[in-house]
């Protein structure tokens, strides 16, 4: 049971504030920004307390979505239900940030009233919620020079259009109804990979969590029927005859999707309602079935004059066609590093040392497939203490593998029934993210 | 925050919303309105717009309406007499052909929370549950409940029951669960409305149909059924099997929740059942949110409690991502420390030790105080990484090592050879008081093997004038004592400066008398001041160490799936339940009621003096006496033999209250039947038959809390009253 609903930027600013069941009265959004922000580091801030009011929130897009309770309730259904009531927000205003919510706080209040009565649930599924909600979303769109390349000379179409503008998602939902927007489906794979190389190079730990998310903007779709790799499997019994099956431990689907024809041709079935849905989520732990993206082969030593010398040599064992974009290797280093000089294999490469975080990031906007790079850096640490290269790592990767999934997972298929009218696009798109690769030295 | 010209404001949105050639222009109009709604949820008060905010409700564009509504109802219970003007537009938006707009009246017509409103509001209402559009149904359901709390003392309509009840068969899911919910609210002075055997079959066979939250609310009102046999027992069970492994987690929370309510009795089932949702909940742990993370975590340290091996195999999981927040990751080591076996112990201490140089020093010390855990069971290894991390020579790091060496000597005695050796040269490094208390402790339990104890000392006391804290100074003077004790030749020289110096010159009471204490007590001849000060070097109660004993479900199925688990410090209790010697400020043995006596001056101090009866106390033997104690978390620092009079107990304990712990000391005194006068003449005390079985409870505790040393002084009656009678 929800007793108040509000949420505030990171600043404090009361954004949207609506009150259930008036238990309370409305200064306890003032209590609760003096309470989130007095937390220190190490204090869970999910659930706070003052008097016998609780406080649940959760953090998205940079803003605090609180739910305040009463009674002691579950807290799985309040941050669940918090999420996906930030979720709901993206999908009405297109994308989630302090100004999309300032300028729809209309449509917010709209969706909250229709979404929660008297503190307790009553729908979160927007394709009833489409039937009730009737104020537009007011969108900005940031002028971007990305857009224009995608125009070419008197307005034909360029080579560029085939492909799909990483923002064209953030859109929102119910703007296809009146403006005949583009009646586009996006199904996208996302797989989030954790990994941990001991500094003897052997893998200690690998999972992947992945999952498939629709995002719709159709006006009318009646059937949609997504077909994944045929030797796609479940568990660990079922490993066929000649490797290359594509394999997860755990699986778990959205409970509109139908499965009849899932055991036979791994189809799967499914009404996609508008806006964003995740379709079915696996996760695969201990065994990836290609090598690690990446492996480091460090050399670390002190020279004579007090500094630090670190040659790092870093291979991608991807396949040569694709790459990693946006990698940043972060390099913990010594207390008392003073500054650092490098040397790097190619200028579009960069480096720092970031003293508050103690640690050197050495960013790398692409690299390609089956290649490796070095970089030596030599830190200046006049106060070295006795063990500094205990002091040293461990090194940690974020980075993006675009059009690629680490379990192999592929979409064979996408079909719409009945086939629509007007021109529709349908997008698949793949994207592998590092949630935590940390390799130890 | 405060808005400067918020009156401008307003006078600014009324022209505008009273300009007739607004009005005329719907669209002009509706964006007048929206800025009203801005203000107010801005902060800005814009209750004086109300009479022109009135006039607006009546339009047609809906957007416009659901606007005025939001403003309506939060300024309705200001204005409560021109709120009555709504209700004629409210009403005959309820005959409105739409159903969007029926159940927009009807619901916003009780969201004004008007009390005086409610005899239009009835008729509207009943005719909503017969409504043929669903949205008004659910509406006017709900609408029921807020009627009724909004006259919590008028009577309850059994019609209005009845109807609710024969809604639950409704074709609409969200009306049968909305009816749950209002019936639920209704009746809450019966104790809720009525689970019985139709009622619960009928929502077990519709839960396919609900959403998520419906499922939640079905399965929350179950707990209170309880079957009549045991095979509907299991026809329930089996019919639940599927939502116990949903993938969405609060279904599985409360799955598991109704399991463990309806099966209290076979433990088999309730076994069985954490293991299913094993999967789900490591699932839970991975998610994307964050939260959700969290709140996964914190229910697998309690499904822990009961199956400590349910996850052994499974550590892996619980690895810290490395852009993980800090609270999450220190429950992530809280439930690695508890997941440590044979097998997995080379790995997840080297995982631990990555952490031990985090940048974070929260986590840092979590992680170190975590590889102190483990040390308990597998102490080489653990000593090992701690003795290497000394040598790293930074502070924090420093500090905590020695702090979790303490307390791992504390129970693991055998480990202090390793221990006396690793300390040489580290008070170098340390900086911070809690440290250095650490290290103060171990010299003055060891202090005999380690060779440059003196020297160490030497320094301190050197220092000692600059020295800011007082718990390091007392420690400082316990720990010359002792070393006194064994070293005598080394130390003789610096304690007297010490002691002079805490004499004459200390303005710190605790320390004072401290000093003093020890000064008379010297003055008793060495053999006594040997008697005293030699006290315990570890734990007494080393039996239970190996490992916590599997506690049964119902210890902790209350508090699943509620915000309990998640509450700051609900994983701590742990950590602090089993002695460790830091909390200890006063040592072993320095005699409290001395301390109690001067101390009382000070103002940040409460005492407390109570009787308690009972005659079981001075005759039990001390081991049951302290292993009740320790049972509820009281440490007994001394007593007397058995059947010595005047018998006295001291004792203490840590009462934890949001992010405070306040120290509780407390002396127990029988002064038995030979005292009887002696003791009468101070106090007039009840009749002399009654004395001889009471005992004297002096408490102290800083800082002052009357309320936790209340609650304290129950607990202490409470066990006392349940110790044996047994005379030996």
């Amino acid at each position: 049971m929800i007793s108040q609903v509000f949420i505030l930027s990171s600043q404090g600013d009361h954004l949207i504030y609506k009150d259930f069941r008036g238990e309370a009265g409305s200064d306890v959004v003032g209590v609760f920004y003096e309470k989130v922000t007095a937390l220190t580091g190490d204090q869970p801030p999910v659930v706070m307390n003052h008097g016998d009011l609780h406080f649940v929130h959760v953090r998205q897009g940079g803003l605090y979505w609180v739910a305040t309770t009463t009674a002691d309730s579950s807290p799985f259904t309040l941050i669940e239900f918090l999420n996906r009531l930030a979720a709901l927000v993206k999908d009405y205003c297109g994308s989630l940030c302090e100004k999309s919510v300032q300028m729809n706080f209309a449509l917010i209040y709209e969706l909250l009233d229709e979404v929660v009565d008297y503190g307790y649930i009553q729908t979160t599924s927007s394709d009833v919620l489409k039937n009730f909600i009737q104020t537009e979303a007011v969108c900005s769109k940031p002028f971007s020079l990305f857009d224009l390349s995608n125009v070419g000379l008197f307005g034909a179409e360029t080579q560029q259009s085939k492909v799909a503008p990483s923002s064209a998602a953030t859109r929102p939902v119910q703007s296809s109804r009146e403006q005949g927007g583009k009646s586009e489906i996006f199904v996208d794979v996302i797989e989030r990979m954790s990994v941990v190389i001991g500094s003897n190079g052997v893998v200690m730990k690998a999972d992947v969590e992945g999952e498939i998310r629709v995002k719709c903007f159709m006006p009318s779709c009646s059937e949609m029927r997504i077909g994944l790799n045929e030797e796609f499997s479940i568990g660990k019994s079922q490993i066929r005859g000649y490797g290359a099956a594509v394999r997860v431990d755990e699986c778990s689907f959205h409970q509109a999707v139908r499965l009849d024809e899932f055991s036979s041709s791994r189809i799967l079935r499914l009404c996609p309602s508008p806006g964003e849905q995740t379709v079915m989520q696996y996760q695969l732990s201990d065994e990836l079935p290609s090598a690690p993206p990446f492996r480091l082969y460090p050399t670390i030593e002190r020279d004579s004059g007090g500094r630090l010398l670190m040659y790092l040599k870093l291979r991608c064992d991807l396949l040569p066609r694709s790459a990693a974009i946006n990698v940043c290797v972060t390099i913990p280093v010594p207390r008392g590093s003073v500054s650092v000089s490098q040397e790097l294999s190619s200028p579009d490469q960069s480096a720092e040392l970031k003293l508050q975080s103690r640690a050197i990031e050495w960013r790398i906007p692409r690299f390609p497939g089956g290649t490796q790079l070095s970089a030596l850096f030599k830190l200046e640490a006049p106060a070295l203490g006795p063990a500094p290269l205990m002091e040293v790592g461990p090194v940690v990767l974020a980075f993006e593998l675009p059009h690629l999934t680490v379990t192999g997972l592929q979409i064979r298929f996408l079909r719409l029934s009945p086939v629509q009218p007007g021109p529709s696009q349908r997008w698949i798109r793949y994207v592998t993210h590092s949630d935590s690769y940390v390799i130890r030295v | 925050m405060p808005y400067l010209g918020s009156e401008d404001t307003v006078r600014e949105l009324r022209r505008h919303l009273s300009n007739p050639n607004v009005q005329s222009d719907p669209l002009r109009y509706r964006s007048s309105i929206l800025k009203v709604i801005r203000a107010m949820s801005q902060g800005v008060d814009v209750a004086g717009l109300f009479s022109e905010m009135v006039k607006a409700c009546a339009t047609v564009d809906i957007v416009q309406k659901k606007l005025v509504y939001v403003f309506l109802c939060s300024y309705a219970t200001l204005n409560p007499e021109l709120s009555l003007l709504v209700i004629n537009t409210l009403r005959k938006d309820c005959q409105d052909p739409n159903p969007m707009v029926r159940s927009l009246a009807l619901r916003n017509m009780v969201n004004l929370r008007l009390p005086s409103l409610a005899e239009y509001v009835e008729q509207p209402l009943s005719a909503g549950l017969r409504d043929r559009a669903a949205c008004v149904r659910r509406v006017a359901v709900l609408g029921w409940a807020k009627l009724h709390n909004l006259q919590p003392a008028s009577e309850i309509d059994a019609a209005v029951v009845n109807e609710l009840y024969g809604l639950l068969r409704d074709p609409d899911p969200v009306v049968m669960v909305n009816c749950l919910r209002a019936l639920e609210e209704i009746l809450k002075e019966e104790g809720g409305m009525a689970i019985n055997k139709p009622i619960t079959h009928h929502l077990l066979n519709r839960l396919g149909q609900l959403d998520v939250w419906g499922q939640c609310e079905v399965l929350r009102v179950l707990q209170r059924y309880r079957p009549q046999s045991e095979s509907e027992l299991f026809d329930i069970l089996s019919l639940l099997d599927a939502s116990l492994v949903s993938p969405h987690p609060p279904v599985m929370a409360a799955t598991l929740s109704l399991f463990l309510v309806l099966c209290p009795d076979l433990p088999a089932v309730s076994f069985a059942a954490l293991e299913r949702v094993r999967g789900p909940l490591l699932a839970a742990c991975g998610s994307a949110s964050r939260e959700t993370r969290f709140t996964a975590l914190c229910h697998i340290q309690l499904l822990l409690r009961s199956l400590p091996g349910l996850m052994g195999a499974h550590y892996k999981r619980f690895f810290c991502g490395y852009a993980e927040p800090a609270y999450i990751k220190q429950r992530k080591m809280q439930v690695l420390v508890e997941l440590v076996n044979d097998d997995n112990v080379a790995m997840l201490l080297d995982e631990l030790r990555g952490y031990c140089t985090d940048v974070n020093a929260d986590t840092a010390q979590a992680a170190i105080s975590a590889i102190g855990r483990i040390g308990r069971s597998y102490s080489d290894q653990c000593l090992q990484i701690l003795t290497g991390l000394l040598g790293l020579q930074q502070e924090h790091i420093t500090s905590a090592v020695v702090q979790t060496m303490r307390d791992l000597v504390w129970v693991c005695p055998q480990c202090s050879d390793t221990v006396c050796s690793a300390l040489e040269g580290c008070e170098e490094t340390l900086q911070d008081s809690q440290g250095r208390q650490a290290l103060l402790w171990l010299l003055a339990v060891h202090g005999e093997r380690v060779r440059s104890a003196p020297y160490t000392l030497e320094g301190f006391i050197d220092g000692v004038r600059g020295e800011a804290s007082p718990g390091v100074k007392m420690e400082l003077l316990t720990t010359t004592m002792r070393l006194f004790v064994c070293r005598p030749a080394e130390t003789q020289d610096m304690l007297g400066r010490l002691l002079h110096h805490c004499i004459e010159e200390e303005t710190d009471m605790c320390v004072r008398d401290q000093a003093l204490l020890y000064y008379r007590l010297l003055r008793c001849g060495m053999e006594e001041t040997r008697r005293v000060l030699g006290g315990r070097r570890s734990e007494p109660s080393l039996g239970v160490l190996i490992g916590r004993p599997a506690e049964p479900i119902s210890q902790w199925a209350s508090s699943f799936n509620t915000l309990e688990p998640l509450k700051q410090g609900a994983g701590e209790t742990e950590t602090t339940g089993r002695a460790s010697p830091q909390h200890v400020t006063f040592d072993l043995d320095s005699d409290l009621s001395d301390t109690l006596n001067s101390g009382a001056e000070e103002l940040d101090y409460v005492c407390l003096e109570e009787r308690i009866r009972c005659p079981a106390v001075p005759h039990c033997s001390p081991q049951s006496l302290q292993a009740a104690m320790q049972l509820v978390n009281i440490q007994t620092l001394a007593f007397t033999a058995a059947h010595a009079s005047p018998w006295r107990v001291y004792l203490y304990t840590h009462a934890q209250q949001a992010a405070r712990s306040a120290l509780i000391l407390g002396q127990l005194l029988y002064a038995g039947e030979d005292e009887d006068e002696d003791e009468a003449g101070l106090s007039e005390g009840p009749s002399p038959r009654g004395r001889e079985e009471e005992v004297k409870v002096t408490l102290k505790q800083r800082p002052r809390d009357e309320k936790a040393l209340q609650g304290f002084l129950s607990i202490l009656t409470a066990v006392l009253h349940t110790l044996p009678f047994n005379t030996h």
